[in-house]
């Protein structure tokens, strides 16, 4: 797939970093579009994100795993207590995960397989429920009722239906976690770890006024 | 892309309660930020300014650490934004401790927190404690440590500076549950629906005063703290195995002392002697060649019986240079009363002469026995003695005087050991103060 186009509403050049991205905003008339195999389609337009502190910016570079990534994408959600960031981060390899930033408290998380058996809906999965996941126990430790906020930059699918939706957080002994992301049905799996910021190793930061 | 400009400070707002100025320092984190001249607490990241509570002040307390000031903690330079006072109340008794909210707008939040003069670096805990249990109490597991249940207690949030990445509010309680594993303390907090475990280190606080730049002296540490590492921890091991290996060494001189003495007969001679003689009882005995160096062990081997002696003794220098006088009282009594039998004292008796030089020697003897001893014993007033003299005999009296003075150290840690670990608990849901709750840190000294 080319990963150059045209913006259909303005025909400004449309550069993708990422072969299988989805979404992405054109830079110039801030249309969303939507890739259909080589079409671009607008379904939108985008709103300035409000204003926030994280660290992270697109093009930010990192290492996680001895694997340089960089953050081409991001996504703002949030909930009732707050609002995060996830950041879509393409490694040298063309895949991508996510690396989310709540109050600068960082995780790394990827898409994974579903276990055969299916999740229970959201609405009944109880807090304290114990799943095994990857050889590892992960338990529901919160439910979160997640509203999209916006998005910037490239993402592996469209937000069209995530304005609001339940997700649960899981996590393990040793720091580890999964999130079921009730936006889609069946529900996605992300699974992943948190960690230390020091860790990532990260360049092309955002400055901060007096630090 | 062209990168975002240098994230501006955030303007210092306006407080809707009272016009104050209000100057924000947790960039958009900001959730709740208190407006300290009308005590409200506002939420900086909604437009209109929402007041989220205005509080009663009457518990205004001062925080140590001045809000601004930054310091360089645990390699990272912090910015104090926020301070909270949390209380649990015990038997109609208040403990409040204080907690200092630490930013860094790349490395995030960290805390503070003080009680006493006691201060501990806390960080949030991402993984799942297990429970488990610890000698029969409860328990959680965290990183291959195991955390001793110290206690269950409402904290209530009771002051609030500064600002806070969540909406704060005065008068919210939550389920605090602390485990111990000095210098650490795994704490969980039960909100409405969920569970927020942290990771605390007693720190001192000289090191704070040091990052942080204070001035003066920190206020000094009363009572013993839950996490508080104890002076003696491996201490009391230490000393035990110090203890070991001396009692090898010990173990080993004894030996050698024992083996390595000659240990030999230089004179023996069997007499008797019988009170009623008539004359001077007194004798010398032959001279006889004492060899080499150290004791000589002098023993009395007698058949007394319900009966007693006594032996005025000298050991005396051939070329009269050198003697020593000495006395032995030898007696030996048995029987058999209701109780069965009995006896008291010893047939034969010995003495050591500690140091005594080569030469050639003579024993004078004069023995002595009680004239009334006749009417009763059978033996009357005579006995047969044997007199036995052993040159270099191993002596090892010095070496079991020593030994209380190398167990004394480890039991005196150990004591002193156990004496902390009971002070530390005695404030804990098992401690013997548990239930007065008045006896907390203030009667400390």
């Amino acid at each position: 797939m080319s990963r150059a186009a045209n913006c259909p509403a303005c025909g400004a050049p449309v550069q993708f970093a990422w072969s299988s991205a989805v979404q992405t905003a054109c830079p110039y008339c801030k249309a969303i579009l939507v890739r259909h195999d080589v079409d671009l389609e607008k379904v939108g337009e985008v709103a300035d994100l409000p204003p926030d502190a994280s660290p992270i910016q697109i093009l930010s570079e990192g290492v996680f795993d001895n694997k340089r990534f960089t953050v081409i994408g991001r996504i703002r959600y949030e909930w009732e207590q707050g609002a995060w960031n996830e950041w879509h981060i393409l490694f040298a390899d063309q895949t991508s995960g996510w690396l989310s930033d709540a109050q600068a408290d960082y995780a790394v998380s990827f898409l994974a397989q579903p276990p055969a058996e299916r999740f229970p809906a959201g609405e009944e999965l109880p807090r304290g429920r114990v799943f095994q996941l990857q050889g590892a126990q992960f338990m529901v430790t919160h439910l979160t009722r997640v509203h999209y906020v916006g998005f910037e930059g490239e993402l592996p699918f469209t937000t069209t239906d995530r304005s609001e939706f339940l997700s649960a957080d899981l996590r393990t002994q040793d720091a580890r976690f999964a999130t079921i992301d009730y936006s889609e049905e069946p529900p996605l799996l992300f699974l992943g770890r948190f960690v230390d910021f020091d860790s990532l190793k990260m360049s092309n930061l955002r400055e901060f006024e007096g630090w | 892309m062209v990168a975002a400009p240098r994230v501006p400070t955030p303007a210092a707002i306006r407080c809707p309660g009272c016009g104050g100025n209000i100057e924000l320092r947790g960039f958009s984190h900001t959730r709740s930020a208190v407006c300290v001249q009308c005590s409200t607490i506002i939420d900086p990241s909604t437009p209109e300014l929402t007041i989220l509570q205005r509080f009663d002040d009457r518990m205004r307390v001062q925080p140590i650490i001045p809000l601004g000031t930054r310091g360089k903690w645990q390699g990272t330079l912090y910015e104090v934004i926020g301070f909270q006072v949390r209380t649990i109340n015990s038997d109609g008794v208040d403990y409040s401790w204080h907690e200092y909210l630490l930013f860094n707008p790349y490395r995030g939040f960290r805390y503070l927190t003080q009680y006493d003069g006691h201060w501990s670096d806390v960080i949030p805990v991402h993984g799942l404690p297990a429970f488990t249990t610890m000698s029969g109490r409860k328990a959680a597991s965290y990183n291959g440590t195991v955390y001793a249940h110290f206690q269950n207690a409402r904290a209530e949030t009771t002051f609030v500076m500064g600002e806070f990445p969540w909406a704060v509010r005065v008068g919210e309680t939550n389920v605090v549950d602390d485990y111990t594993a000095p210098p650490y303390l795994l704490s969980s907090e039960v909100t409405e629906d969920e569970v927020n475990w942290s990771f605390s280190t007693y720190v001192p606080a000289d090191t704070i005063w040091h990052a942080f730049g204070l001035k003066g002296a920190p206020p000094p540490a009363r009572g013993i703290y839950v996490n508080q590492p104890s002076p003696y921890a491996g201490k009391a091991g230490k000393a035990w195995s110090t203890f070991i290996k001396l009692l090898l060494v010990w173990g080993v001189l004894l030996a050698w002392f024992v083996f390595s003495a000659s240990n030999r007969e230089v004179f023996r001679h069997a007499y008797h002697f019988a009170q009623t003689s008539p004359g001077e009882h007194s004798f010398v005995t032959d001279v006889f060649q004492i060899d080499g160096r150290g004791n000589l062990e002098v023993e009395l081997r007698t058949d007394l019986n319900n009966n007693w002696a006594y032996f005025n003794l000298a050991l005396l220098r051939e070329d009269g240079s050198q003697g020593f006088d000495f006395g032995r009282e030898v007696s030996y009594y048995s029987g058999r009363d209701s109780d069965g039998a009995w006896s008291e004292g010893k047939a034969r008796d010995s003495v050591t002469l500690p140091r005594v030089a080569a030469g050639r020697y003579y024993l004078r003897i004069e023995p002595e026995m009680d004239p009334q001893a006749s009417a009763q014993a059978a033996s009357g007033m005579s006995m047969n003695y044997e007199v036995v003299l052993r040159r270099d005999v191993p002596s090892s009296w010095l070496f079991w005087l020593a030994l209380p003075f190398l167990i004394l150290p480890p039991v005196v840690t150990s004591i002193r050991a156990a004496a902390f670990e009971t002070q530390r608990w005695a404030e804990s849901d098992y401690g013997t103060n548990s239930g007065s709750g008045s006896s907390g840190g203030d009667d400390d000294e």
